[in-house]
């Protein structure tokens, strides 16, 4: 199975995310922002970083490239599409999920392994979790406040659209302790926190086991590729 | 150059913490005088020629669709600015 992840003008975890597909077992596809071509890639990562130095807003700009015409339209026939903090927000931009991500309540930057909880298992990317399942994950963003007006925020909520909650610490002001959601196909999943930098042992955030050896992300990569498995 | 000026405030019920930030130093400066600040955006969109009804249009939608995101903001105004060779179109 063949993974794309689209590289954008600062772009920074691009080739995490490429490192984390070949350890779940799938092939890593590097796509160009400037290019409408994707390569017949099956499911599509869209990285953390700082795309265009976040002007205009995070994602603005990013989610107007030429690449994003052929990714939305993926996205709409049904592709699978994961957006990582950076990538979250430029789906946010591109409209392909609900609300905007504005800059963290406390104005600073935030980095630090981040307990999340599992709301919905039954999106591509998260359909190894079971429901209520609570992993750890790195987190790092200044701008990853996540709002959304209150009608669409319970009609998420109601829909079950909220994909993954912050646990113990909400790091950023995010409403409804929002960490990441899902489209309502299920095929489209964005969140603030970085799965790709969990997902080797020896590199990933601590566990009571020892340290850096927390693989929990990996969960993400290996549910599309067991998805594309079972289409087959 | 006629240029058309799009203003962008983020949307008055949410949080600004940029804004929040600014406001917090004025406090530890004494300024009491000043009880909050809110930071928005002014863009500056240079036009070759006149300012057409329909080039003020497209600025218009231009702000609403990508200068602009009304989840977090409202487009506060977009204007010819005054002075420039087109600024009666406005």
């Amino acid at each position: 199975m063949k993974v794309g992840v689209v590289t954008f003008p600062g772009s920074l975890d691009d080739r995490d995310a490429q490192r984390a597909v070949r350890i779940a077992g799938g092939e890593a596809v590097a796509l160009w922002h400037g290019e409408h071509e994707l390569h017949g890639v099956d499911a599509i990562v869209l990285p953390g970083g700082f795309s265009y130095g976040d002007y205009l807003r995070c994602g603005a700009i990013a989610a107007r490239s030429p690449i994003m015409t052929e990714v939305v339209a993926a996205a709409n026939a049904g592709m699978p599409v994961l957006g990582i903090c950076n990538g979250f927000q430029i789906l946010v931009e591109a409209h392909l999920l609900p609300g905007g991500l504005i800059r963290n309540d406390h104005g600073d930057f935030v980095c630090r392994d981040q307990k999340l909880r599992v709301e919905n298992a039954s999106t591509a990317w998260t359909n190894g979790f079971t429901v209520g399942q609570e992993i750890t994950v790195p987190l790092k963003n200044a701008e990853g406040g996540f709002i959304v007006d209150a009608e669409t925020l319970k009609r998420i909520e109601g829909e079950g659209q909220v994909a993954f909650r912050y646990l113990d610490v909400n790091p950023n002001g995010s409403l409804d302790d929002i960490a990441g959601l899902t489209n309502a196909a299920g095929n489209v999943v964005g969140l603030m926190p970085h799965p790709e930098h969990a997902t080797e042992p020896g590199f990933g955030p601590d566990t009571p086991d020892a340290m850096r050896s927390g693989t929990d992300g990996l969960t993400f990569f290996t549910s599309v590729l067991q998805g594309a498995l079972a289409r087959a | 150059m006629p240029t058309i000026v799009v203003e962008i405030m983020p949307k008055a019920e949410l949080l600004d913490p940029a804004g929040k930030a600014v406001a917090g130093a004025l406090s530890r400066l004494g300024k009491a005088e000043f009880s909050a600040v809110r930071i928005g955006k002014r863009f500056e969109l240079t036009v070759d020629g006149e300012v057409t009804e329909a080039i003020l249009a497209e600025a218009q939608k231009l702000a609403d669709d990508m200068l602009s995101n009304s989840v977090i903001e409202d487009v506060v105004r977009v204007y010819v600015l005054e002075g420039a060779a087109a600024g009666s179109a406005a």
